[in-house]
């Protein structure tokens, strides 16, 4: 049993957090938000260093990284609150890695880890909340393509996208985990509706309208109907990177209020004498430790080969990230006092990007009620011999 | 010892509700029952008309134009108004000033001043926070020079709600440097429009503007604006911090609040079935439920208190203590409702410019969430409330 970082593992933190520092993507984050366009010069540095690269396999133009080297980076972003959608990007070209032919990922994966284009898995709708089986959306045969008619809700990154990798169904009823499929589309393609908007946290999603969307063969991802057991495994690995940029955020919002405590004077002395403040700063403390433990828990069980293992451990890992990323965020603004509610501080963006993430991947009662399901199935399976 | 209302209470209640069905416009009642942001026209119109009733400051001496309730009518008018959607008072008039001004006045500044009030015709801002004074409010240092029959107003307050559109600022600014900092502040009462006030928007994290920081370069002030003596000011300030009557209002919000955190659950779906019925959001809800009908026993437990002679004491920290904790309780919860339309930043929706980005019940409640964390910084921070009840009720 082994924790320490390897040295690649250290360097590519160092990097990361010496980009971070110098790129000051808080401004960009604040002027996103102000409506301004994006600024793909971040964008394209990520590519030039190879960090969009990172989580692909080599063979596919990645570096081979597994999910701690993606959560180094995904640290990074939520330090320094880059609004870019690298995850967003991760998490479609994740499925076009795995799922797609060769001509697909030459078409839709390469240039996105290049840096050419932008990627947004859209697969949640209103009405299915965290479900990821729930799936209205359906795609018809469609002479030897298919017709997609339905909608899509909150495609994180969706803001920027160029290309959309959509759950459709293509057999089963509104909640069955068989028969859903993966398909690739761009944005442009034609009765394909897509609503852009920045979210609270500056990081920007799009809702999807699919009217009568017609595509041809290329466009579906793997086998119809398999394309069940890649998505819970995207949402997973989006669960441990998110944890991971939770920790970013986390780190960050300890290190200012500690400032913040430190410098603030109010009534003759620095709010750090205060034994109550000191004890709720230590409590700050105390969970980010918790938080970076349950990132790293999320990551080591991303690979795991037993589904239950891996989702189970997943939820308790998110369930924790939640708690974490509220209080601290919470007590963050507080203890900033009325500063901690400004537009043009960072605090307020970091717990915002924290509520977020809680929010994403599912909340941490969807977490409860996943490990429920997953513990009334183990208690039911007969003991194996 | 008894919950229910005297025939008398039951009619005065009746009143309040016949009114505000008359009077409270369809458009602006159905604006606060979704808590979307009010326009001026919606709470200016509404405080108009209770102006004309002669409802709107409530708690003003009848010689001042008060209408004389009791306290237990005042609890019923506060709840019931808000239970009804009526737009919640801005308070630096009527809860503010006005009662500053009709307690330490003189007849020159009551004549001047409370018409306008009463009226809402005249909208007013309070300058008391500071960047460097904040809940240690008595070192501020925003300078009155001595100008003859004038002072000359220099400095800065910040966090200053409707100072973008007030007319005028209650305002506490330091005469002298004396051992105690409290003692060299002095009370004035400054027009908006006088030479050398600049008014800075200041945006919360949320998106929107409701506050300001407010500069002062050589403003000058009439002496005659002077509430009380000079370097007694800090006195008129506590009459205001330690005047504030339970505000009854906040819980009437609270339980509209609880209603719509309800509904929104009801109209969310988790599975085939509303997410209202799902046990584990389902128990969230009763639990702060169980909270506010509490603080709502406890408010009623210091009305009755105050009715028969007695004090509120430092009650009115606990119930502000509780009652920000309990209404950001149930904004989280109704933010936690929405599921992933809690992402989109509505905030062009909000200020009426764009179609709403999901189901309308999930427009507002993000926004609110994340706004309603300054409940327990403003007013008094829930830290400085606590420190009060450790001293001033426990002796600590």
């Amino acid at each position: 049993m082994d924790l320490q970082p390897s040295d690649e593992q250290t360097q590519l933190r160092d990097a990361v957090e010496r980009f971070i520092r110098d790129a000051d993507p808080f401004e960009a984050r604040r002027a996103a938000l102000d409506g301004a366009a994006p600024d793909d010069r971040r964008w394209r540095s990520f590519a030039e260093l190879g960090w969009l690269a990172i989580p692909f396999a080599e063979e596919d133009g990645g570096l081979g990284g597994g999910p701690v080297e993606a959560g180094i980076v995904m640290e990074g972003l939520g330090l320094g609150l880059a609004p870019d959608p690298v995850l967003a990007t991760w998490l479609a070209g994740g499925l076009i890695a795995e799922a797609g032919s060769p001509a697909q990922k030459a078409a839709w994966l390469a240039p996105a880890i290049a840096g050419e284009t932008k990627l947004s898995l859209a697969y949640a709708e209103q009405g299915g909340r965290y479900d990821p089986a729930w799936c209205m959306t359906r795609a018809e045969p469609n002479g030897d393509g298919w017709r997609l008619e339905g909608g899509k809700s909150v495609a994180l990154g969706g803001q920027a996208a160029d290309v959309f990798v959509v759950t459709a169904r293509t057999a089963g009823d509104h909640r069955d985990a068989r028969g859903l499929s993966l398909f690739a589309l761009p944005a442009e393609t034609r009765n394909f509706g897509v609503r852009r908007y920045a979210t609270h946290d500056g990081q920007g999603a799009a809702d999807l309208t699919l009217d009568g969307v017609e595509v041809g063969p290329e466009a579906l991802l793997g086998e119809a109907g398999a394309g069940f057991a890649p998505l819970e495994r995207a949402l997973d690995r989006a669960i441990a990177a998110t944890a991971c940029e939770a920790v970013g955020c986390i780190r960050a919002l300890c290190d200012r209020t500690l400032e913040h405590l430190k410098t603030r004077r109010q009534f003759g002395r620095p709010l750090s004498e205060n034994q109550a403040l000191q004890h709720r700063m230590a409590d700050m403390i105390i969970a980010r430790e918790e938080a970076r433990s349950a990132a790293l828990a999320a990551c080591l069980a991303v690979e795991d080969a037993d589904p239950a293992t891996r989702a189970r451990q997943i939820s308790l890992a998110k369930i924790e990230i939640a708690r974490t990323a509220t209080k601290v965020g919470q007590e963050a603004v507080q203890l900033h006092g009325a500063m901690g509610m400004t537009w043009d501080l960072p605090v307020g963006h970091h717990f915002k990007r924290l509520t977020a993430i809680a929010a994403s991947f599912g909340d941490a009662d969807h977490h409860l009620r996943r490990i429920a399901r997953l513990d009334s199935a183990a208690r039911r399976a007969p003991a194996t011999a | 010892m008894q919950l229910e209302l005297s025939r008398d209470q039951r009619a005065f209640r009746d009143d309040v509700r016949a009114f505000v069905r008359d009077e409270l416009s369809p458009a602006t009642a159905e604006k606060v029952r979704r808590g979307e942001k009010l326009g001026r026209a919606d709470w200016q119109t509404w405080q108009q008309t209770l102006g004309r009733r002669g409802w709107l400051c409530h708690t003003w001496p009848k010689a001042h134009g008060g209408p004389g309730w009791s306290v237990v009518e005042r609890y019923l008018y506060e709840t019931t108004t808000a239970e009804m959607d009526c737009p919640p008072i801005r308070p630096f008039g009527p809860k503010m000033a006005g009662p500053v001004i009709c307690a330490f006045g003189t007849e020159a500044q009551k004549a001047r001043h409370l018409p306008g009030i009463l009226s809402s015709d005249v909208n007013w801002c309070q300058g008391y926070s500071e960047p460097q004074a904040g809940s240690d409010l008595a070192s501020l240092t925003t300078r009155a020079q001595d100008g003859g029959d004038h002072y000359r107003v220099s400095g800065q307050k910040i966090w200053t709600g409707d100072a973008h559109f007030a007319d005028w600022m209650f305002c506490l600014v330091r005469t002298s440097k004396e051992d105690r900092p409290q003692k060299g502040i002095t009370f004035l009462l400054i027009d908006m429009k006088t030479p050398g006030i600049t008014v800075q928007p200041i945006h919360t994290m949320e998106g929107s503007h409701h506050f300001n920081a407010v500069f002062f370069d050589e403003v000058k002030v009439p002496k005659v604006n002077r509430i009380g003596e000079e370097g007694l000011g800090w006195t008129v300030a506590k009459f205001l911090l330690e005047h504030e009557r339970v505000d009854n209002a906040g819980i009437g919000v609270t339980k509209q609040a609880l209603l719509r955190l309800k509904a929104i659950a009801a109209a969310e779906r988790l599975g085939d079935a509303p997410l209202i019925d799902d046990p584990l959001f389902h128990a969230k809800v009763t639990q702060v439920e169980a909270q506010l009908m509490s603080l709502e026993m406890t408010a009623l437990r210091v009305l009755s208190e105050v009715a028969s002679g007695g004090s509120p004491g430092p009650a009115s920290s606990l119930l502000k203590v509780r009652g920000t904790e309990i209404a950001q309780r149930i904004s989280e919860l109704a933010m936690e409702a929405t599921g992933w339309y809690a992402l989109p930043h509505q905030y062009g929706a909000v200020a009426g410019n764009a179609p709403p980005v999901g189901p309308d019940h999930a427009v507002m409640a993000a926004g609110d969430y994340i706004f309603r964390r300054c409940m327990s910084i403003y007013g008094g921070s829930n830290e400085i409330q606590r420190n009060i009840i450790a001293k001033r009720m426990l002796g600590m």
